[in-house]
């Protein structure tokens, strides 16, 4: 992409003082009454950054000041510098959200991610079909509704009396019947597991859509060459997709760990504090047990958090593209 | 070629297997809405007695007229405004780009990680002291500035691919940067911001944090946050809450299928690009 030479938008400043001439009918006046573009360019974007600046980056700044404060969010607060963020990392209790955001990563990102390349591998030769079509539709489904909505119907489908059980008693597996979603050991995989169904198409369909761009004479190379599917797989479609994998990685870990909605509606965190994770344990410190400094200090955790994992996928992503 | 066909069958078989594990909660959903109200039906099984008329039970319920308004007006109170003010921010950064504007694209561009989560509790103590708790500027006013880093962003890529000689020629007659604006480059990005007036239509709809935090009475929310509310009070009467949940989510399907051509293929581009 050429850029244009800086400067070329740029009116000489001196013009600008003829902005007051009263003769403005001339097409040169006219010109000359326009701001210079520096400025014209900041109105453009002031709004934007008005309201980003008072609904994000102000915000941004206040969790981090309240988290070095012990308040109730009514009451006097007391200065504790950094002793919330102590509390968050020796407190198992405040600690496990954490932990569970990143177990959360596996079901949320490697498994829709891997299981996506596979069925796009697969399904490369018939991506033209009428019934890639379709799949492309349905498969995008999951990200169109709620989070709440899939939350409702994945509570049903897990629940004790729930299909999930029905087909497994039907191929004879009944004895692993249980209530998916209350069990302390099943409920944070099986809460993974919506999160997986939701990312799956959309991680798919990226995939797909990268794989229609490779060019198809290196695969007729590669078979000529007596390349297998797995040869394939490795040297021309994963060096290809790098881009649209680390676009699926980031969005899926992004997922992960800011889960919210669909914990809130199919556990609330229970059973005990098993599928707790750091939003909804930042909501239930600020919102019911009114503990404001320590909900910013993990607030501040989840953040960092985030940008901690996506920005090395990104730079990873550019270094390798050059 | 009989490897070929036999590759292609297989991935039709795949392709079948995972369209079918999307869809079967949506049909389990929709066969459960049908038992009768109140009981607790084994898997998915079509009911003796069909009760369609549970969709207008839980249409009542959830007060779903009031609810499609107070969603609608939220909607309205979003999307124009950010599809504003992220075109016009767009156009500053990636046609006219000032000096400094790399700066506050790099500022925008962090924003577009951030967890709403992280934020949420600034927001409720700014909107109480605006006293605005439990009115709809409580979801509108933090939506519009949450959603700016992706519009932005979004925006920002389409005019980035603009030629510079269109605004040269445009300068040359006459017109100035407002007009270039208007005349020029918000017809030409037309395609890009009717995908983006969707995605933010879509979640605007299905916003929830901010719903139950900044808003207590369900018939001022959006349909997500107010499906939340359906859940808390008829939780235990799963046909009803079937029925309920689909008659939300109905809508989303509806504007998804509707523009789902011209949107899938700009979101999966649009990803990519950003």
């Amino acid at each position: 992409m050429p850029r244009p030479v800086e400067g070329t938008t740029t009116r000489p400043p001196g013009r600008v003082a003829a902005e007051s001439s009263p003769a403005e009918k001339g097409r040169r006046v006219r010109r000359a009454r326009r701001p210079a573009p520096a400025l014209v360019g900041w109105l453009f974007v002031a709004p934007a950054l008005v309201m980003y600046g008072v609904f994000v980056l102000r915000p941004i700044a206040v969790t981090l000041q309240y988290s070095l404060y012990d308040w109730d969010g009514a009451g006097p607060s007391t200065w504790v510098g950094l002793g919330n963020y102590a509390k968050i990392f020796t407190d198992p209790d405040l600690l496990g959200p954490i932990l569970h955001a990143f177990q959360l990563i596996v079901f949320f990102s490697a498994v829709p991610v891997t299981l996506g390349l596979f069925v796009a591998t697969t399904i490369r030769r018939i991506a033209q079909s009428r019934l890639a079509g379709i799949a492309r539709t349905i498969l995008f489904l999951p990200q169109v509704i709620p989070l709440v909505a899939a939350g409702i119907m994945w509570s049903w489908l897990l629940s004790s009396t729930g299909l999930v059980n029905q087909l497994l008693s039907a191929v004879g597996l009944g004895s692993l019947t249980r209530g998916w979603l209350g069990d302390f050991t099943t409920a944070l995989p099986a809460v993974g597991l919506i999160g997986a169904w939701v990312l799956l198409g959309l991680c798919t369909l990226l995939l797909l859509a990268g794989m229609s761009k490779i060019d198809q004479t290196l695969y007729e190379a590669a078979r000529l060459d007596g390349a297998g599917a797995v040869r394939e797989f490795v040297s021309i479609t994963l060096p290809s997709l790098r881009q649209e994998i680390a676009v699926c990685v980031t969005i899926t870990v992004i997922a992960a760990l800011s889960s919210f909605d669909i914990v809130y509606i199919s556990t609330q965190g229970g059973p005990g504090n098993s599928t707790l994770v750091p939003g909804l344990q930042v909501y239930y410190l600020a919102f019911s047990e009114r503990d404001i400094g320590t909900a910013c200090a993990l607030a501040m955790v989840l953040m960092t958090l985030v940008l901690a994992t996506v920005l090395p996928i990104q730079w990873f992503n550019r270094e390798d593209s050059r | 070629m009989i490897v070929g066909r036999r590759e292609a069958l297989v991935g039709r078989a795949l392709l079948v297997a995972l369209m079918a594990v999307t869809i079967v909660p949506f049909v389990s959903l929709f066969v459960t809405a049908l038992h009768p109200s109140g009981t607790y039906p084994p898997g998915v099984q079509w009911p003796a007695d069909p009760q369609w008329s549970n969709f207008g039970d839980a249409f009542r319920a959830a007060n779903m007229g009031r609810l499609l308004e107070s969603t609608g007006l939220i909607v309205l109170g979003v999307v124009p405004a950010s599809l504003l003010f992220g075109t016009m921010a767009g156009f500053g950064l990636g046609q006219i780009r000032m000096r400094g504007s790399r700066v506050v694209f790099l500022l925008f561009l962090l924003g577009l990680t951030l967890p709403f989560e992280g934020i949420i509790i600034p927001l409720y103590y700014t909107i109480r002291d605006m006293g605005l708790l439990n009115t709809r500027w409580a979801i509108i006013l933090p939506l519009i500035g949450l959603f700016m880093p992706f519009s932005i962003v979004w925006m920002r890529a389409h005019f980035i691919t603009m030629p510079a000689e269109l605004t040269e020629a445009a300068k040359v007659d006459g017109a100035n940067v407002w007009q270039l604006f208007w005349r020029i480059h918000v017809p030409l990005a037309m395609p890009a911001l009717s995908s983006l007036a969707i995605l933010l239509f879509l979640w605007t709809w299905n916003q929830f944090l901010l719903a139950i935090v900044l808003v207590d009475d369900p018939l001022k929310r959006t349909m997500a946050g107010a499906l939340g509310a359906f859940q808390g009070q008829w939780g235990t009467d799963i046909p009803l809450l079937c029925a309920g949940s689909l008659l939300i989510l109905t809508p989303t399907l509806l504007v998804f299928f509707v523009f789902q051509r011209q949107f899938v293929s700009a979101l999966l581009a649009g990803a990519v690009k950003s």
